[in-house]
């Protein structure tokens, strides 16, 4: 037993985590084919749609040709493809800019967003997953279970307009838009952020300290728990120096999937709050049918998740000695 | 039918509200159209956003039409396009699972495959995608919902369906010479019903959320249909008066997810004890 695994004891595991990266960039590859096939080759003739029904087939056939749709739909993908890759996606039909530059002043606002509810939403859940943990079955918990249950379901509108009637109508504490102000002092940006965070992080709140709960209440079952509570080991000290470090596995995994709720909620919270984040520009470009946006915004979203995924399963593989050795 | 009265009596406290509220949301769905107290499309009152009274219970929406009627008649659409959601989404996920249990090994590899990728879309975001392209008539919106959760559901049943094609009685049935149609509907379909009902359950939740979550974009139902969630949008011009027109039907929609959360909740801990 010495003390610091030898560098060799690592090789396992770097193998395991390069495993897992080249599986995530094969999935994303499937993925942009899928997005590429809903929102480019299935809806139909793109070229008819703009000229509309009044135009002759030669006008349309000029314009298709124009527009590149009468090459294989092999060679589309992969030129498309090709562009996502090297970060400019082309224009968008509807603003009539490169769509990278519409993402680039976008996507800032969504990581603020969403790093804000991170920094709120994760402490919060491990306090109420391990207090719910540690009394399991009794009054605590049962109620603890029956509200975050409880919370889960609740959709986000109902949330948001709750908190604006009460923070924004009643108390006139904090405005019911987002609207990022320029240079802020530290109070300003905690105003503004206030609501929209709140709104988010309940879900996230709810989602992950359940999972907290499982994780934890699982490795309570263990016997190596009863040994540390036989030899006079603190409640406490048992959970942050036993416990939680054995549940690196499946809590950085229920931190993936909560976060990658973050997503979806921020569509729903960007639009109520009228806040200039990528998931609202993603729901514009879905109204007024801005391919080229939509499909860049779908694959930021889906490569933020994979990239969500891969981190927690790397921590996990890397937080398990038994796949350290050699 | 007694049988399930009984088990219903058992439940806590929570899941009894739950089941409560899921009975009651069920019964408006059915009947909503003939108690509203107007017609739903019709302006009522003079004032917009008024508040609660005897004549209008929750008052008036942003053209002066009344709530409860609007509520009650846009129920159905909630709760019946999710249930039809639901069961189409379970019936082809479970349909490809049983197939991928009971099938050559290829084929499970190859669903299983798709449905990874697909499940690695978030499902708000793969629903934004195909109502983009395809647009969002009723029709259109139900089976673009389904589609979203068919991943889920496929690796749930399969999962269980997998575990179960190994089992002793599975390999008799198979030595006896029983088709696969025969294993996966006589064999394993039976014995993985209870677990799926809490999967379903769970992903009629998903699926109010979505249609409502659709909806309140301006991507779900189209008027003059109205859902609940497009009874939020509508009278979103009154959250900054507290307007009753719109609390009522977010909260409607909450009180039925939460209530269908609450009795799975009840339920399967029922079973774990």
């Amino acid at each position: 037993m010495s003390g610091a695994p030898s560098v060799s004891a690592w090789r396992g595991p770097i193998r395991l985590v390069g495993k897992r990266i080249g599986l995530a960039l094969i999935t994303l590859l499937l993925v942009s084919a899928v997005v590429f096939t809903i929102s480019g080759l299935l809806p139909g003739d793109a070229a008819q749609e703009v000229l509309g029904q009044g135009a002759t087939p030669e006008q349309v056939a000029a314009l298709r040709h124009e527009m590149g749709l009468d090459r294989p739909a092999a060679v589309r993908y992969f030129e498309w493809l090709a562009a996502i890759a090297a970060g400019d996606p082309g224009n968008s039909i509807v603003a009539n800019k490169p769509v990278a530059d519409i993402i680039s002043e976008r996507l800032p606002n969504t990581l603020t967003l969403a790093g804000l509810t991170t920094v709120f939403a994760v402490p919060f859940a491990f306090l109420v997953g391990i207090w719910s943990a540690v009394t399991r079955g009794r009054a605590t918990d049962r109620s603890l279970n029956i509200m975050t249950l409880a919370m889960v379901a609740l959709p986000e509108f109902l949330v948001a307009t709750i908190a604006v009637m009460v923070f924004s109508v009643k108390l006139l504490w904090l405005p019911s838009i987002t609207i990022v102000p320029q240079d802020p002092t530290l109070g300003e940006f905690l105003r503004a952020y206030a609501l929209p965070v709140m709104v988010l992080g309940v879900g996230v709140i709810a989602q992950l300290s359940r999972m907290i709960r499982a994780a934890i209440i699982a490795e309570l079952d263990r016997p190596y728990v009863e040994m540390a509570r036989l030899k006079g080991v603190s409640q406490a000290r048992l959970i942050v120096r036993h416990v939680l470090p054995n549940a690196v596995g499946p809590i950085a995994n229920a931190m993936a999937l909560s976060l990658s709720y973050l997503f979806g909620g921020a569509i729903i919270v960007e639009t109520i709050f009228s806040y200039p984040g990528l998931a609202s520009l993603m729901v514009n470009a879905v109204t007024s049918r801005d391919m080229p946006l939509l499909q860049a915004c779908a694959m930021i979203f889906c490569a933020a998740y994979l990239l969500l995924v891969l981190i927690a399963d790397t921590v996990a593989i890397l937080a398990n000695p038994r796949l350290r050795q050699g | 039918m007694a049988n399930l009265i009984r088990r219903a009596t058992r439940l806590p406290l929570p899941g009894k509200i739950g089941l409560a509220l899921v009975l009651f949301w069920i019964v408006i769905a059915v009947i909503g159209p003939w108690i509203a107290p107007y017609p739903p499309g019709s302006f009522v009152n003079e004032e917009v956003f008024a508040g609660s009274s005897r004549a209008y219970w929750l008052g008036s929406d942003f053209l002066g039409r009344d709530v409860l009627s609007r509520l009650v008649s846009g129920a159905r659409f909630t709760v019946g396009l999710s249930a039809i959601a639901v069961t189409i989404a379970a019936s082809i996920g479970t349909g490809l699972a049983l197939t991928a249990a009971v099938g050559p090994r290829w084929l499970d590899e190859l669903l299983s495959r798709a449905m990874d990728t697909l499940i690695s879309i978030p499902s708000k975001i793969f629903a934004l995608v195909l109502v983009a392209a395809f647009g969002s008539s009723m029709a259109l919106l139900t089976l673009i919902i389904a589609i979203t959760y068919i991943p889920g559901n496929f690796r749930i049943a399969r999962s269980l369906a997998v575990g179960l094609a190994k089992l002793d009685y599975v390999e008799v049935a198979r030595a006896r010479g029983e088709g696969r149609l025969h294993l996966a509907v006589v064999e394993i379909l039976p014995n993985i019903l209870k677990p799926l009902f809490a999967d379903i359950g769970l992903r009629f939740v998903f699926i109010v959320l979505l249609l409502s979550g659709l909806s309140f974009l301006g991507l779900g139902l189209q008027p003059p249909d109205a859902d609940l969630g497009s009874l939020v949008r509508e009278n979103t011009s009154g959250l900054a008066e507290g307007a009753l027109a719109i609390i009522a039907p977010a909260a409607a929609i909450a009180s039925l997810t939460v209530g269908v959360n609450l009795l799975i909740d009840a339920a399967t801990q029922g079973k774990a004890e």
